[in-house]
């Protein structure tokens, strides 16, 4: 809502100064996003002196003139009569904007080029004056800015108005907020009332048929006008705000819209057919044409503003092109009525019209306001219009809003805000406002009655009425104090800490963390080549996404891991080790919330270790991130982990044969693998790049509950190193399980130092080392019980793997 | 008497200083401590002293005995150190690193704050992302066709399910649960559809909840104060300004003043020299309502702020987009 100075000082004296002005609005509540000028475009506009002025080569009325604007001499085209060498005059520059809108640019007028624009009073917005061009003082220096040359100055405030102010929508309603906070009076305008009867019931009626969604429609006639340009002062105001003028007519109904709040309508009286109106809901399917010359298809919940035949207007949001006002209208009904807010809301979206009545409206005028504006715009429409104003009004009233009266408790207020007002406090704050507001409660002035003035549309329970109490008193003079809180009132998220821990451990062995968009687009699960009926392709999609690319709710963060790793490669970040925690989104039925799971994902592509001197440069490999995941998985104390061959077709983005399920007994957590050149690709990944996705709620069910501590070994351990060849498919961890089992108290550890395939071990077959530790609780193992535990073992492995020994010892 | 001890033990230290292996000091110290040793030696002159100067060259000679030995000790010690240095390493070369990763800023900002009202008492609250038209708009008392709704481009899953705009429906979820009192902080991803210079279509939230009996306007002002103080600095003003939101009233907005200029007035601050960080208010009796708290028993405080914002503030970043790129060489500056 823009508002000018000139124009709230006719409600309201304004002694503050203009910055000191808007920090008061702000800080009452009604932000001020900027305060220009509304002379600001005359900045380009400067004073100029016509050095000699020569005839058009090929135009008898237009002169070419040399103007010296103050440091350079500029070639103007000119077709006002009254120019003459020696003159001073408006020069607008190139670049400059004038107040009708147009964007002065060099040009070439009738084969000569023209440097600028020498302008009159009315082309400047200045005055009526168009017959010549303006005549400057000799005084005024030469290349002034016209605005600072002549003072003028006009600041205009841009309030940011919240939806539940729309009594702000408008100067008064701004000047009343100014008068509360300077506490000095407000003029409202002076309205005369209708005559109480009149000829006008004789020549129109209204008759609603919707009261639901039209509690209040009143009209008045005003007959012999002519339409034309509206007078200076008109303008003036409206041009002040931004606002072009378009005729008498629409002008005073802005105007006063402007004014007051209420938004107005002015109908050809000669164009209703009847000449009469009707309020009524459209029929489905009815096509009108709006002001704005397009076809709109109605539904039969909008309301619509009719004559005797069809409708004439979306009521409260367009009129329609069949009664506009024209150049020959001579007889004009004016419409100021009260229509349901969301009413209008529901139809303003659903034809995707925002007026500034709609705007009005669905935020809710003044009920009580809709006679005010009919006759405040009635007599100027007769004025401006040199008019003849119809005795009497028309004022269908259905539905009368009720009187809004509030009890107003003083301790309960000072309860709530934390400050100690008293009972006069209070009453003096909400006057000042508008609120009528009686002490009561005898001597004690605990509680006060309090009348809402109608436009306060967003006053309904005691607690508004505080915030009202609040804001007038300052909030920054409400004191500050720390709350008693009761210690840990809420449990815990769940997955938090485990969150947390994860974060913690995997930043620790060097992975960085990444935030992705939740949203992917949809082909992603295509480019990752996801079965037809892969849990993943049950997807979220969003109504109303900004692009296709955020078009659907991931399902996994693959995608947008991948993605980030591409991006980063971009910028040749060629080793990257990055994860993200974050939700992933499995669609459920229709109106139903999606499955919600977090996830926790990692890539690492590139060097093992990024350029260092102490080891050959060595590409990062699958147990390179393996190693990452058994970190991760160790240090969350998650034990029992085991890595199994995955199933390819769940996971057909991931490189075959290089992929793993995690898991902790029969549950999965996750998996890892390499991604599928072809997948990585997509992604603008062209080198090999390794990925982890495990879930967040499958490791929570695995943490341990509770650790209790053993004791640390009295004995000393031995330890034996055995190597075995088996064939290929034989896993390490079969081995290694079959190891342990020779004697479970015994085998205290297994690990595997060597793994080896090629010559001269034979083909289709691997080397496998081992060193077992032994220990027992109970004593130190002889060397002879060892030797006799390991012997045996060697007989197992072949026995059970076909193991073969390899010659010549180890 | 005195003085050739003196000087016997200077000798000493001279040599001492001079001896270039430990082989040299073992000599010394036979030479001069030894049973033949000049020191033992005075000693033993000693009795021949007359009685007056017996017991002051006696107490001096054991002083000079005792020194002697220390300093004799202590250059072995050094010459055995220094038998164990090699060729000296290029302690510049760099170490074996792991290279620790980095957590997100958005992540830390978001700890940070969570921490700080932690410490105050107030435990962690998250919930779901995609959300029923109930939780994030009519519950919290933004009936459908409510002008409010405009003041948050939403993204619609269906006609009743949206994703969340903010982390308000935790408000709701959380009173739903349990009774109160009720002291929570929710952080996490809220969507609208908007993208620009400061927008993003995603970005997160931390919603502040404090329910019980007597919770005041001024209870929040304090809380607020004191997080604003906790996150930026102590000397840091902020000022409460009326506002609107549908599910708080009185609403309000809080500034502090422009960590850049400090309140000059500068481009961050768009010349005003107060930045908005936090929407806040008292829980609006409707709101109660919904959950079927008694409102006239109890009141509360609830407040919003954009941790991008914060982060934006903290670390000096003019560009939203930043955060979600994922640039490792943006990443890495936290």
């Amino acid at each position: 809502m823009k508002v000018s100075l000139s124009w709230l000082r006719q409600y309201v004296a304004v002694p503050l100064e203009v910055p000191r002005l808007a920090e008061g609005l702000t800080m009452a509540g009604l932000e001020v996003d900027a305060i220009s000028d509304r002379f600001d475009y005359l900045e380009s506009v400067v004073v100029g002196r016509v050095d000699s002025v020569r005839p058009h080569p090929h135009a008898d009325r237009l002169s070419i003139c040399t103007v010296d604007d103050g440091s350079n001499r500029l070639e103007v085209v000119c077709g006002a009569p009254n120019v003459v060498a020696g003159m001073r005059a408006p020069l607008a520059r190139t670049g400059s904007v004038l107040p009708d809108g147009f964007k002065l640019a060099e040009s070439v007028i009738r084969g000569v080029r023209s440097q600028g624009m020498l302008c009159s009073r009315f082309e400047l917005g200045l005055g009526e004056d168009r017959s010549g061009l303006m005549v400057l003082p000799e005084t005024l220096a030469l290349g002034q800015p016209l605005n600072r040359a002549l003072q003028l100055s006009d600041p205009v405030l841009d309030v940011d108005l919240t939806p539940n102010r729309p009594d702000c929508l408008s100067i008064l309603g701004i000047a009343r907020e100014i008068a509360a906070i300077q506490q000095v009076p407000l003029k409202p305008p002076v309205v005369a009332p209708a005559e109480v009867a009149g000829p006008i019931r004789n020549l129109t009626s209204v008759t609603i048929e919707a009261p639901d969604l039209c509690p209040r429609y009143a009209a008045r006639l005003i007959d012999n006008l002519t339409v034309g340009p509206s007078p200076a002062w008109l303008r003036d105001r409206l041009l002040s705000v931004g606002q072009r003028s378009i005729n008498n007519i629409v002008d005073v109904t802005n105007f006063v819209m402007l004014e007051l709040g209420q938004p107005l309508h002015a109908f050809d009286f000669d164009r209703l057919r009847g000449g009469r109106i009707v309020v009524r809901r459209a029929t489905a399917g009815e096509v009108f044409v709006t002001l704005d010359q397009k076809a709109r298809v109605l539904t039969g919940d909008m309301l619509m503003i009719c004559d005797a035949a069809m409708p004439v207007a979306v009521g409260g949001v367009m009129g329609g092109l069949n009664s506009e006002i024209e150049a020959g209208t001579s007889r004009v009904l004016l419409e100021s009525a009260y229509f349901n807010p969301i009413s209008i809301r529901k139809t303003a979206k659903s034809l995707g019209l925002a007026t500034e009545a709609s705007h009005r409206f669905e935020r809710g005028v003044d009920p009580d306001g809709t006679l005010a504006a009919l006759h405040r715009a009635a007599r100027l429409i007769a004025e401006v219009g040199g008019g003849r104003l119809v005795e009497g009004c028309i004022d269908e009233h259905p539905l009368p809003a009720p009187a809004r009266v509030l009890t107003l408790d003083v301790s309960a207020t000072n309860r709530l805000l934390g400050t100690a007002l008293t009972g006069t406090d209070i009453q003096r704050l909400l006057t000042s406002i508008g609120f009528v507001a009686a002490l009561e409660g005898h001597a004690a002035h605990d509680r006060l009655t309090v009348r809402v003035p109608s436009f306060r549309v967003d006053v309904q329970l005691p607690e508004d009425l505080m915030e009202e109490v609040a804001r007038l008193w300052g909030y920054n003079r409400i004191p500050a104090r720390r709350p008693r809180i009761a210690l840990g009132t809420s449990a815990q998220a769940p997955l938090r800490n485990l969150r947390q821990r994860a974060r913690s451990v995997l930043s620790g062995i060097g992975f960085s963390e990444a935030i992705n968009y939740s949203f992917i687009p949809a082909e992603s699960c295509d480019q990752l080549c996801l079965a037809p009926d892969d849990r993943r392709r049950s997807l979220v999609r969003i109504r109303n996404p900004l692009s296709e690319e955020q078009a659907v709710m991931r399902s996994s963060l693959v995608p947008g891991l991948l993605a980030a790793v591409g991006r980063n490669l971009a910028q040749q970040t060629r080793s990257q080790k990055i994860f993200e925690v974050g939700k992933v989104f499995l669609a459920g039925g229709v109106e139903e919330l999606p499955e919600e799971v977090e996830m926790l994902a990692g890539a690492w592509t590139g060097q093992r270790m990024e350029n260092v001197w102490y080891a050959p440069a060595a590409a990062c490999d699958f147990f390179d991130l393996k190693g990452a995941v058994e970190d991760l998985l160790a240090g969350l104390r998650i034990l029992g982990v085991g890595f199994q061959p995955a199933d390819a077709s769940r996971y057909p983005f991931l490189r075959p044969g290089v992929m793993a399920a995690v898991g902790v007994g029969e549950d999965c957590l996750g998996v890892i693998g390499e991604v599928h050149p072809d997948v990585a690709r997509r992604f603008e990944v062209k080198q090999p790049v390794f990925i982890f996705e495990v879930s967040l709620p499958q490791m929570e069910r695995h943490l341990p509950r509770a650790v209790t501590s053993q004791p640390i070994p009295r004995y000393p351990a031995t330890v034996r190193d055995l190597t075995v060849i088996v064939d290929r498919e034989v896993t390490a961890e079969a081995v290694m399980a079959r190891i342990r089992e020779v004697n479970t108290s015994l085998v205290e550890d297994v690990r595997i130092f060597d793994a080896f395939e090629g010559k001269p071990i034979p083909a289709g077959k691997k080397s496998l080392s081992f060193r077992v530790t032994y220990r027992s609780a109970e004593g130190t193992l002889e060397d002879e019980a060892v030797n006799d535990l390991h012997g045996g073992l060697s007989q197992r492995l072949v026995e059970r793997f076909g193991a073969g020994l390899p010659t010549g010892g180890a | 008497m005195d003085a050739t001890i003196d000087k016997i033990y200077a000798e000493a230290l001279a040599e001492l200083a001079a001896a270039p292996d430990a082989a040299a000091v073992q000599d010394l110290a036979v030479r001069y401590l030894g049973r033949k040793g000049k020191v033992t030696g005075f000693l033993r002159g000693i009795a021949q002293l007359p009685s007056t100067e017996r017991a002051q060259a006696g107490k001096r000679a054991n002083e000079i005995k005792r020194a002697l030995e220390a300093e004799v000790e202590a250059a072995q010690q050094r010459l055995s150190r220094d038998r164990e240095t090699v060729a000296a390493l290029d302690v510049t070369l760099p170490g074996r690193r792991i290279h620790p990763g980095v957590l997100h800023p958005l992540t830390q900002v978001t700890g940070a704050v969570c921490d700080i009202f932690a410490r105050m008492g107030f435990s962690v609250a998250e919930g779901p992302e995609v959300e029923t038209d109930y939780y994030n708009f009519e519950a919290l008392n933004v009936p459908k066709y409510h002008p409010a709704r405009d003041m948050q481009d939403t993204f619609y899953v269906s006609d009743n399910i949206v994703l969340r705009t903010q982390t308000s429906p935790m408000q709701i979820r959380v009173m739903e649960k349990q009774a109160p009192p009720v002291a929570v902080v929710a952080p996490g991803k809220v969507y609208r559809c908007d993208s620009d210079l400061t927008h993003t279509p995603m970005f997160h939230q931390v919603e502040g909840l404090l329910v019980d009996r007597d919770v005041s306007f001024a209870d929040l002002k304090g809380t607020l104060t004191a997080f604003v103080h906790e996150m930026f600095d102590p000397q840091t003003a902020l000022r409460f300004r009326p506002s609107f939101f549908p599910f708080t009233e009185p609403s309000a907005e809080v500034d502090i003043v422009c960590v850049m200029c400090r309140g000059a007035g500068c481009r961050v601050c768009g010349r005003s020299g107060w930045l908005e960080i936090l929407g806040a208010g008292m829980v609006h009796p409707n709101v109660f309502r919904s959950v079927g708290y008694d409102s006239p028993q109890v009141s509360g405080f609830a407040f919003g702020m954009g941790v991008e914002r914060i982060a934006m503030l903290k670390y000096g970043i003019d560009d939203i987009r930043k955060f979600y790129n994922n640039d490792l060489r943006f990443l890495g500056q936290f």
